[in-house]
């Protein structure tokens, strides 16, 4: 057993893949036990998967825990939550992170309810401070301060579990940046041999269909992004073939997946994806907290809206005026006709 | 058919802010945001869990109670469910639940539904609109001592001892057989759930909380007092039962602010550093020009 405090990261893989997000969190774990000399552990739960280990360490872990067993084989809650509740009963984790996928989501607050601690969903930065609590007269020192806005406008709470541990927390996708493998990196791989109650195994797969995403949105050099300022499929047409003509993909708000404009894959913000492309255009998105939190790293932004009072437009570096199913075959057919021209020069 | 036992389920529920309504008129001047005038809705996914659990009714009989905690306020999302079909509701509310975080609310419900029940399903929608943390739903399951079935879309197959769910997921779906007791997050794509019934409405629009007695007596003058109206009520099974910490057996120290592991060390104002920007106009020679420019920094190729 280590006695070095430490930080967990739920590693999450499907067909032998780590998912992005677990190794992104690896790297801010790792950020996290440099400033605070804790130690940064992999809890990596499956079945024949020793060779998922390595890359955990090269993306900045110090040791993996592994969990190999033939109930662990696929994801499912009871079975990945014992092992994690266990470990986590012995070896006491300061912090504890997990991605904010179907699964993450799945098992954080099962883990988080049998440990009696904290859990803040969602986050989109993570910090260390100092908390001081004035009925206690009391500073508590290095807590994990879990940022993520607060719903009310434009408000960033932080939040902090000072009495439990572990401080667990959920990121999405893309919020850390995927720090560069180290292949050299050395670590330790601890197996663990979990223990299973009857109670743990009443849930049985029969079947999983993986759809292959095809939208890769974090990697898009340019998004196009529509929100509920568009108000017709056409019009949503319009996102695509100018996403086509960029080379680029679709986004959109929490707003437009909920008028059921598109699938929720493409959803940019806080409880989405966090992007940074090149270009981002927001055509008829307001530019509420939880969505620009998702894009205001965008190294260019159009904004196209009706309201020139738009929130986005403080952030946009190119605000157009107007009305989405205007602008949009505007700028679709100013780029046709550049690429019709290179293509008479050549 | 097999013989099919009835099956009983409690799905719950929350009333909450809509945030799609998020317009200028409820922003404030600093940005903030006047939530008095938002709209309380019934959250839009712990509609299809009563759906899901309506459905399950008419397939194997059985009851459907629903459970939700909030301020008195919230027994018109309780109202609701009676017009759609409940057969029977409940109001967790005490000034004590406040400010409780999910692991406090969770404890809160995990009481409800013990005492409420035995049932064999507990149905909630995947998440609520005002936080998306979808996690109220997990830790009750967990403090439930049950197995739980996130982000389910159909019910397959329900016999007396297992249920066969459909889970819709990012990358796919699944197929999951479960023992009962379980519980179930339903997601938005599992169904369309069922307007309120016209005669139902006719027939519980008294349906109400103590709390209530004094509107309820204003629109209706002949019931002369409050014990003659909670009489009326009573006899009718339209008193909405209202649960306080002491009626669940609740531990103080477990709930509200109290049992609230996640505190709250500061809220920041967003001050929206303006980027330098330009203003396009909606025509075709601007809109050339900032194309132009976008190709000449590579930003477009
Ligand atoms: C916990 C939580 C998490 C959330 N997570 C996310 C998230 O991840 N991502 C996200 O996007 N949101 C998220 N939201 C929702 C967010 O608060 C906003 O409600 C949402 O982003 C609004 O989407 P919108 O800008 O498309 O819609 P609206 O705010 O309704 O804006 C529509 C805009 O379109 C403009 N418009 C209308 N017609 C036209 C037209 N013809 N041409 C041009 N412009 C037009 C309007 O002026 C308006 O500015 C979250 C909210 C909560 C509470």
């Amino acid at each position: 057993m280590s006695e070095k405090q430490s930080i967990w990261v739920f590693i999450e893989h499907t067909d032998g893949v780590i998912a992005d997000v677990s190794l992104e969190l690896t790297g801010k774990a790792r950020e996290l036990g440099d400033q605070l000399g804790f130690e940064v552990v992999g809890l990596l739960c499956g079945h024949e998967v020793d060779a998922l280990a390595q890359e955990v360490i090269a993306h900045g872990a110090d040791r993996v825990l592994l969990a190999d067993h033939e109930e662990l084989a696929l994801y499912r809650t009871l079975p990945y939550a014992r092992v994690a509740i266990e470990e986590a009963r012995k070896r006491k984790p300061e912090i504890f992170l997990i991605g904010g996928t179907p699964n993450g989501r799945d098992f954080a607050p099962r883990v988080a309810s049998a440990l009696r601690c904290g859990l803040t969903a969602d986050c989109t930065d993570l910090q260390i401070g100092d908390y001081y609590v004035k009925k206690e007269d009391k500073t508590y020192k290095d807590l994990l301060f879990q940022i993520r806005p607060a719903f009310g406008g434009n408000l960033i709470a932080t939040i902090v579990n000072p009495h439990t541990r572990p401080q667990m927390a959920t990121v999405r996708e893309g919020v850390m940046r995927k720090p560069a493998a180290d292949a050299a990196r050395v670590g330790v791989v601890e197996k663990i041999a979990p223990v299973f109650d009857p109670g743990d195994l009443v849930l049985q797969v029969l079947s999983r269909q993986v759809r292959k995403s095809t939208i890769k949105l974090k990697d898009a050099p340019v998004i196009v992004a529509g929100g509920a300022g568009i108000e017709t499929a056409d019009e949503f047409a319009l996102l695509r073939e100018l996403a086509n003509l960029l080379g680029g993909e679709v986004g959109a708000s929490r707003a437009a997946v909920d008028a059921g404009l598109i699938d929720r894959a493409h959803q940019v913000g806080q409880t989405g994806t966090t992007v940074r492309p090149r270009l981002y255009i927001a055509a008829g998105i307001s530019g509420a907290i939880q969505h620009r939190a998702g894009m205001d790293q965008s190294s260019k932004i159009i904004a196209i809206n009706t309201d020139p009072n738009a929130p986005m437009f403080q952030i946009a570096h190119y605000r157009i005026v107007g009305d989405v199913g205007e602008v949009l075959p505007l700028i679709i057919k100013t780029l046709r006709e550049r690429s019709m021209d290179q293509r008479e020069a050549e | 058919m097999t013989d099919q036992r009835p099956i009983h389920s409690a799905v719950l529920v929350k009333q909450v802010p809509d945030t799609h309504n998020i317009t200028g008129e409820v922003m404030t001047k600093d940005g903030t945001m006047n939530r008095g005038a938002l709209p309380a809705i019934f959250n839009p996914e712990d509609l299809n869990a009563l759906e899901m659990a309506l459905d399950i009714r008419e397939r194997t009989g059985g009851t459907v109670t629903v459970i939700t905690m909030g301020p008195p306020k919230a027994a018109n999302i309780l109202r609701d469910c009676l017009f759609r079909g409940a057969d029977r509701v409940i109001l967790l509310t005490d000034r004590r639940f406040a400010g409780a975080d999910t692991l406090a609310t969770s404890y809160v419900l995990q009481c409800a539904v013990q005492k409420a029940g035995p049932f064999d399903l507990v149905l909630c929608g995947r998440q609520a609109i005002d936080g998306d943390t979808a996690q109220v739903g997990p830790q009750t399951a967990e403090k439930l001592g049950i197995p739980q079935i996130t982000y389910a879309e159909t019910i397959i197959e329900i016999t007396s001892t297992h249920v066969t769910a459909e889970r819709a997921l990012d990358s796919g779906s699944e197929i999951v057989r479960c023992t009962m007791p379980v519980l179930l997050t339903v997601v938005g794509s599992a169904n369309t759930p069922r307007p309120a019934s016209v005669r139902r409405q006719m027939e519980r629009k008294l349906a109400a909380v103590p709390s209530e007695y004094t509107a309820i007596r204003a629109q209706w003058p002949e019931f002369e007092s409050d014990e003659a109206l909670d009489a009326y009520l009573t006899k009718r099974d339209l008193k909405i039962p209202v649960w306080t910490a002491e009626d669940i057996g609740a531990t103080e120290g477990s709930i509200g602010l109290a049992g609230s592991p996640t505190q709250v060390h500061k809220v920041n104002f967003v001050v929206l550093e303006s980027t330098e920007s330009k203003t396009i106009a909606p025509t075709a020679e601007a809109i050339k020009a900032m194309i132009a420019e976008l190709v000449h920094e590579y930003i477009v190729g």
